[in-house]
């Protein structure tokens, strides 16, 4: 990876400058703790038992034969466990994944759900007689496969509209001199972190603590409470080093088994996923089959877009994944449609994953938009400046700023793209074929109520308190940063304390609003501390302690189009006689706010599109469709892109201060990976004049391609 | 998992002896297979003898000019030999295309040997296998099957060997030697791995109990120039959906000597017996080596969702021929 410049904004105080991970050396170590080895006194060990069947009811479970092995101390299965609650709302306005909610009936509504928890003195022990109980089933048909012309599919609203539409798309269509009518998929991907789940429940003093690996600890905390109907009080949830979440860290069947078996047992009970149960516990990105048709002059200027996706759900729980989303920021026509259809199949619920909806729905759109470019004949990036939309392209809102024509002209001197030739399949590097690929990119920019304590303490430090988490990111780091500043002191007199839902109520890492979310609690509460510590007060041994709240503050912001921007660009070799597809370099300019860490934002930047590669050329996971489960679930089976995958990837931005967020925050977390993979698909025509619209861009797929003459072009 | 017994063996004949007195044991090198399998219950022994401190972990030249590699040698060591990357360099290459350097640091030349498939039925308990429950099916047949066999595979079992090492030693007609109760034995690589039939669960002709002591690789003059190109999904730490060892012998443009094995198309490395033969005495040009690998995969018997493999392993045998034969016109 290379290092680059920061964006020309002035740099006073810590914010904006580079600081290594304050907890670095604790990872580095191995003195930082993760969820799953931290030790507790008289700890069990649950191991979760999985249904091998898609759909059905749980005839009988054995338990008699496994209670008698070495160890087990329990099995919980739904004829014993504990009831629980699932008609509420959660943090989040939804309600909660029933696969969270393990243990409460007999149905089995796909492969791989939770079906009895074995509960043991070792997790080896757990896990033999977990493979020794005998579940019998009665089955019934299943069905999952997603196809564009599924009967049961139906519009879903999910976190937006689930349709737009304004003008008339036909007319516009008609009345287009150049038109793009394609189909695009994307295949089912999996968060894949680096940490598997892992919690411990046990009571103490009449309070469940719960230490856990998550997103979000007042998530967590709520959902439990609901859940097994707790006061909010009694109900402690922490998580204090997260090893990568993705979406994938909310509430789910390790934390509900684990509180069920301390409850039960009386005891603390730890419950980790292995890998393979990850692939289909921990939730994963639907795969979508898209429809894009765009309608456009000549000139390459749109009169009709229309973008349709459709994705998977399960049976118990739907989840939207708006591949349609993009286009109502992103471009604008006098006809204009969108849709999200979802359908509901005998598979796990999908969740949110890395940029949802944006992600594969820039995969297709982005792809749209070159083929338009080439059609036209128009440079891809004129292309996207032509189309350049002065509102909401829906909402008809104000842009809070929309800087993507800085991104593009930065990401154009950098790679070179003036020198381009725009002819596919003529640059050649021995059995390699080169190419050259660029796509847009778009995440919104948004904050999430939250509340902060900041002290001021006797020995003139600082302490922070916020239920933040930090799942990678270096949000540990920036906060300290921008505490830093509020306070108008150094970093190193401020401690940034998190991952506790004692510390109240906070913004979860996610939808790359944690950072902005939790920064403007701290800076708030940061401002009245001085404002009080200026009065001359004394400082008693407790310290002076400030609690925030932003839920007002937000609540008055005005209604506007808040998104970050960027560009991408790939370069791609291919050798058609092998399939093998290499990306050689990648190119990522960003409008994302301002960079409170360019460190760890670069990180944030670069691992987006590094899992962007691994989109276009790698990652797919398979269904067998005979049993209903995957094909292969783990990491030698699911291929995420390796180092020698990735030869050199930058990320650098633009100057964007977002105007109305206390500290300039957008947020970093997902745009990385938006557009990244169109990028590289886009690269992979521009080298052998073949489309690929469903990914991953595979060797069999590249090889089972109609090779083109030269200058020419055709599909896969 | 199951709880299971652990012992280190001192010496060959004491690991024969504990092996023989346990059909539940088995032999333990790196792990890097066994132990993963142990995990997902695929393999559940009762005991673990371990032999990869026994000594032989030596690489010696033979008397005729050949190469003996000890069982317990590493992929790493192997891979790194001077004797091995100068006589046989496509052996080093299909080494180090092979997993990662953790991995090639543990990793035996005779466990290489037995690993089992990565098919993903057979790695999944939950799900049949004819290969891991005899009779029980096999469902990529009509399941997911893009990386199974093209060649020699049977209606009982369609999954691919996986090593990268085994493509090479088939090439260069290396020589497995064992040890059993009853004394030492020896086969042919290329009949060690058995037909898949109908006993897909029978892997290889080595006697039950034995314990492999090494690999003898003969005088080959051609090993000397050759090459292993693998093709995989990502660039590195992947198994190949395709790979060729060749070597090449030419003289005034014409093949004098020729080797030729395939990975990842069938359940044993693939020695390309048939495309040798139409390599020798012909020109050392595209055309000759198109009809070598023609004459080689006419033989092949795709799935409906793994013939890009026909195609792949066609261009590969041309561009890696074609490479040798340029290397040597130079």
């Amino acid at each position: 990876m290379t290092t680059a410049t920061t964006g020309p904004t002035t740099v006073k105080g810590a914010v904006g400058t580079a600081h290594t991970r304050v907890e670095g050396r604790d990872k580095v170590t191995g003195a930082a703790r993760y969820a799953g080895e931290i030790p507790f006194a008289d700890l069990a060990h649950g191991w979760l038992v999985l249904s091998t069947v898609a759909r059905g009811r749980i005839r009988s479970i054995d338990t008699d034969p496994v209670l008698g092995m070495p160890g087990v101390l329990a099995v919980l299965h739904h004829g014993n466990a504990p009831r629980v609650d699932t008609d509420y709302v959660g943090m989040l306005g939804i309600p909660p994944d029933p696969t969270a909610a393990v243990f409460q009936n007999d149905r089995v509504p796909h492969a791989g759900w939770p079906v009895a928890l074995v509960v043991a003195g070792t997790p080896e022990q757990a896990r033999e007689a977990a493979e020794a109980l005998v579940v019998t089933y009665d089955t019934e048909p299943h069905d999952i496969t997603l196809s564009a012309d599924h009967p049961d599919a139906y519009p879903a609203d999910g976190h937006m509209p689930a349709e737009t539409e304004k003008g008339d798309l036909a007319a516009g269509l008609a009345a287009s001199a150049v038109v793009v009518d394609e189909e695009y998929t994307t295949p089912e991907e999996h968060h894949s972190m680096m940490e598997p789940h892992a919690a411990t429940a046990l009571w103490d003093g009449g309070r469940l603590e719960v230490v856990d690996s998550n997103q979000g600890t007042t998530w967590i905390q709520g959902e439990l409470v609901k859940m097994f109907s707790l006061d909010e009080s009694s109900v402690r949830v922490r998580s204090e080093h997260v090893g990568g979440g993705f979406g994938s860290k909310g509430l789910r069947a390790h934390q509900v088994s684990a509180v069920m078996a301390a409850t039960v047992l009386h005891r603390p009970v730890r419950v980790v996923m292995t890998r393979r149960q990850m692939f289909s516990l921990a939730g994963y990105r639907s795969p979508t089959t898209q429809r894009v048709r765009l309608g456009a002059g000549a000139d390459g200027r749109l009169r009709a877009l229309e973008h349709r996706s459709l994705n998977q759900t399960s049976t118990v729980y739907e989840f939207v994944e708006p591949g349609a989303g993009v286009a109502r920021v992103m471009y604008d026509a006098d006809a204009h449609r969108t849709a999200n259809h979802v359908v509901r199949l005998d598979v796990p619920s999908p969740t949110f994953m890395r940029a949802p909806g944006e992600a594969p729905g820039s995969f297709a759109i982005e792809s749209a938009f070159d083929e338009l470019a080439e059609r036209c004949g128009v440079d891809p990036i004129d292309l996207r400046l032509r189309n350049e939309p002065e509102a909401g392209p829906v909402s008809g809102l104000p842009f809070s700023g929309r800087n993507l024509a800085a991104c593009f002209n930065e990401g154009a001197r950098r790679f070179g793209w003036a020198d381009r030739d725009p002819r596919p399949g003529v640059r050649r590097d021995g059995r390699w074929l080169l190419g050259t690929g660029t796509a847009a990119a778009s995440f919104q920019a948004g904050a999430g109520p939250s509340t902060a304590l900041v002290t001021a303490e006797a020995d003139g430090t600082f302490t922070v308190r916020i239920a933040a988490a930090d799942i990678g990111t270096g949000a540990r780091t920036a906060l300290t940063l921008v505490a830093a500043d509020a306070l108008d002191v150094t970093p190193e007199q401020v401690r940034v304390r998190i991952g506790d839902s004692d510390f109240g109520p906070a913004m979860i890492a996610g939808g790359s609003m944690g950072t902005r979310s939790w920064a403007w609690a701290i800076t708030e509460a940061a401002r009245e501390l001085r404002e009080r510590l200026a009065l001359g007060t004394s400082i008693p041994p407790e310290g002076i302690t400030v609690r925030s709240d932003t839920t007002a503050a937000l609540g008055a912001l005005a209604q506007k189009e808040r998104h970050s921007f960027g560009a991408q660009f790939a370069e791609v070799a291919v050798d058609t006689a092998t399939g093998e597809v290499r990306v050689r370099r990648m190119l990522g300019i960003f409008a994302a706010g301002r960079i409170v860490n360019p460190l760890t934002a670069r990180n944030q930047l670069v691992g987006g599109m590094v899992w962007g590669i691994s989109m276009a050329l790698h990652e797919e996971a398979v269904r067998d469709r005979a049993s209903g489960g995957l094909y292969g679930p783990d990491l030698a089976g699911y291929h995420v892109a390796t180092h020698a995958d990735v030869p050199d990837v930058e990320a650098d931005w633009v100057d964007d201060p977002d105007p109305d967020d206390p500290v300039g925050i957008k947020g970093v977390g997902e745009i990385g990976i938006v557009g990244a993979a169109a990028a590289v698909a886009n690269a992979v025509w521009h080298a052998t004049g073949v489309r690929h619209r469903s990914l991953p861009i595979r060797p069999d797929r590249v090889l089972s391609a109609t090779v083109p003459a030269v200058g020419g072009g055709t599909d896969a | 998992m199951r709880e299971f017994g652990y012992e280190r063996a001192d010496d060959v004949s004491g690991a024969v002896a504990l092996l023989a007195a346990d059909p539940d044991a088995r032999f333990l090198g790196g792990g890097t297979n066994l132990v993963d399998l142990m995990k997902t219950g695929v393999e559940r022994p009762a005991r673990l003898v371990d032999v990869r401190e026994l000594p032989l972990d030596g690489i010696e030249p033979t008397a005729d000019g050949g190469l003996r590699i000890g069982a317990t040698v590493t992929n790493s060591d192997l891979a790194a030999h001077p004797a091995v990357r100068r006589s046989y360099p496509a052996l080093t290459q299909a080494v180090l295309a092979g997993a990662s350097g953790q991995l090639r640091n543990m990793a035996t030349v005779g466990g290489n040997l037995l690993q089992r498939t990565r098919c993903g039925y057979f790695t999944d308990v939950s799900k049949p296998c004819n290969k891991r429950v005899p009779g029980s099916g096999c469902p990529a047949i009509t399941g997911e099957h893009h990386n199974h066999a093209i060649l020699g595979a049977s209606g009982h079992c369609v999954a691919v060997h996986p090593s990268d090492m085994g493509v090479a030693l088939a090439a260069f007609d290396a020589v497995v030697t064992y040890e059993t109760a009853d004394g030492p034995g020896e086969s042919p690589l290329t009949d060690f791995y058995l037909p898949v039939g109908d006993t897909p669960d029978r892997e290889t002709a080595l006697p039950p109990g034995a314990l492999i002591t090494g690999i003898t690789l003969p005088p080959a003059p051609v090993a000397a120039r050759s090459r292993y190109r693998k093709v995989r999904e990502r660039a590195s730490y992947a198994f190949a959906i395709g790979s060729a060892a060749a070597a090449l012998d030419v003289e005034d443009g014409v093949v004098r000597d020729a080797r030729l094995a395939f990975g990842a198309v069938a359940s044993r490395p693939w020695r390309a017996r048939a495309a040798e033969e139409v390599l020798i005495g012909r020109p050392a040009d595209g055309e000759t080596f198109a009809a070598a690998a023609d004459a080689e995969l006419g033989a092949a018997r795709p799935l409906p969702d793994n013939g890009y493999k026909v195609t792949l392993m066609r261009n590969l045998v041309v561009a890696v021929l074609t490479e040798l034969a340029e290397e040597a016109a130079r």
